[in-house]
């Protein structure tokens, strides 16, 4: 079931566009993965994506089976998170937020789900912890539990390992997995693990400039533009 | 010392000072917390001292200052903490309150007539010396019903003001109306900003916004316990300041804002005592 389409976006800052010409077609349960060089307009096209900056050109096209608020999103830590006074439970909680409505407080339903969630990411013991006080890894899965809490229709993960070791990256790789295959969410993932997006994506979107790509894992591999970059990023491994 | 007390609370603008500086000092401590953990400590300095640019400008015309100071007030807070709004930043408050006071005084030097005593009404408005114990009852109903307002919404909007303050990307991605919210913040802020003038005056009310959430986030690892205790905090340094002050012929916003200051520094032993702040 199609669930997304973008058709000739073009992205950008005041008019002048960071990555143009891009054109996809997402169906439920897909994973794609966004990759290309810094400043090649992933985090500008992702935020175009999530409705908090407005295309340049082209059309940008939810399903009916969507609404807006129907997309968690996992956004990079920022400064003001890191001294923040909250436990897991209260900012969990807080991805429920999107369907309360004007109702003050959260209902007992809501609490349920927060609650499951806590449970499937193995995170119920840190409930009444501080986040501050959690380790990058554990930080990650709170908040991937709240992007849960608002839907597990489409979740919208902004570079979900950065700075953590590779082990707890492993693990969190495969929780996200987990959540593609046995929830059915659909992924949409900013990266800059080329290697990972090509083990764990079905899709593979490549920005950067003009020059961009749209394709699964294996058409991705055979082009030219992939075979380019995947040498360019072995050689940056090597 | 409790008979003489006694014979104070006989007295209609002692009691008034109470219900006002408990009131206000719970509304400051609540939105203290958020104004502190967005990184705008500082907004309440510029904002008071666009109020009292409002308020010299009331004075000349010789209308009641809230009806200048409130709007004014408001204006600017939407205006500085609306996101991605251009006046936004440090330079901008600093910018703005400095022209505000600098223009205030000058206006009313130029035009208040010789006899007035205009140092003396500067200082009241500035540190707000004496103005709390000359409180009419109609000052005390508006404020008692401005303040009833600023609790009532911030209860009632409590976790949208959570979502929105801890992230407010992933609140807006994920649906909330964060622009509303930011607003009704600001409006809030901007009312509460205007209540404390009459309390501590318009140089001092940074201090009943950041002490009670800077002893709050401390004691506590959650928002609410930090909420909650900033909230007790502010209340009981008011009280304690006004009682101080009463007995003791001080300033009253002075004597306020050293009571938080104290609280703040037994807060910040407590904390090292128990361990730092990672517990």
């Amino acid at each position: 079931m199609e669930l997304l389409r973008l058709t000739d976006v073009s992205v950008g800052y005041e008019g002048k566009p960071v990555a143009s010409h891009l054109s996809l077609t997402l169906s439920q349960g897909d994973y794609l993965c966004i990759v290309g060089e810094n400043g090649a307009g992933k985090s500008t096209l992702m935020k175009t994506l999530l409705g908090l900056r407005t295309p340049l050109s082209g059309t940008i096209a939810f399903s009916d089976a969507i609404a807006h608020n129907e997309i968690g999103y996992l956004p990079q830590q920022t400064q003001v998170q890191r001294d923040f006074p909250a436990t897991v439970w209260e900012v969990v909680l807080s991805g429920c937020l999107n369907r309360s409505g004007l109702r003050p407080f959260y209902s007992k339903a809501q609490k349920q789900a927060a609650l499951q969630w806590l449970e499937r990411l193995d995170i119920a013991h840190l409930k009444n912890r501080s986040y501050r006080a959690l380790s990058g890894g554990q930080q990650q899965r709170v908040l991937l539990a709240r992007a849960l809490c608002a839907t597990k229709k489409l979740l919208v993960l902004d570079e979900p390992v950065a700075g953590l070791d590779p082990i707890v990256t492993a693990d969190l790789y495969a929780l996200i997995q987990r959540i593609n295959r046995e929830e059915g969410a659909t992924i949409i993932m900013v990266s800059h693990d080329i290697a990972a997006a090509l083990q764990y994506a079905t899709h593979i979107l490549q920005v950067g400039g003009s020059d961009s790509f749209f394709g699964t894992v294996e058409e991705y591999r055979q082009s030219e533009l992939g075979r380019l970059f995947l040498g360019k990023a072995g050689e940056g491994h090597a | 010392m409790l008979e003489k007390l006694q014979s104070y609370f006989a007295y209609d603008f002692v009691r008034f000072a109470l219900v006002v500086g408990v009131l206000v000092a719970l509304c400051a401590a609540l939105l203290g917390v958020t104004l502190v953990l967005r990184r705008y400590s500082m907004i309440g300095d510029g904002l008071s001292h666009m109020a009292f640019g409002a308020m010299t400008v009331a004075m000349l015309f010789s209308i009641a200052p809230i009806w200048l100071t409130l709007p004014v007030t408001v204006v600017s807070a939407v205006l500085l903490l609306r996101s991605g709004g251009k006046l936004k930043g440090d330079a901008a408050v600093a910018m703005l309150s400095v022209s505000s006071l600098a223009m205030g005084y000058l206006l009313l030097n130029i035009f208040k007539n010789k006899s007035a005593n205009l140092s003396g009404d500067v200082c009241a408005i500035l540190f707000g010396s004496t103005s709390i114990l000359t409180l009419k009852k109609s000052d005390v109903v508006l404020c008692a019903v401005l303040a009833a307002v600023v609790i009532f919404v911030y209860i009632f909007f409590y976790n949208k003001i959570f979502a929105v303050t801890f992230d407010e990307s992933f609140a807006r991605a994920t649906g909330t109306n964060a622009s509303l919210y930011n607003t009704l913040l600001a409006v809030i802020t901007a009312v509460v900003i205007v209540l404390s003038m009459n309390l501590v005056g318009a140089l001092l009310i940074s201090a009943l916004i950041v002490f009670p959430a800077l002893c709050g986030m401390r004691l506590f690892r959650s928002f609410r316990g930090v909420i909650v205790s900033a909230s007790v905090i502010s209340v009981c340094c008011a009280l304690g300041g006004i009682l101080i002050s009463i007995l003791y012929g001080t300033p009253v916003g002075s004597t306020i804002v050293a009571a938080d200051l104290a609280v703040f520094l037994v807060c910040v032993i407590i904390d090292l005592i128990k361990g730092g702040r990672k517990a």
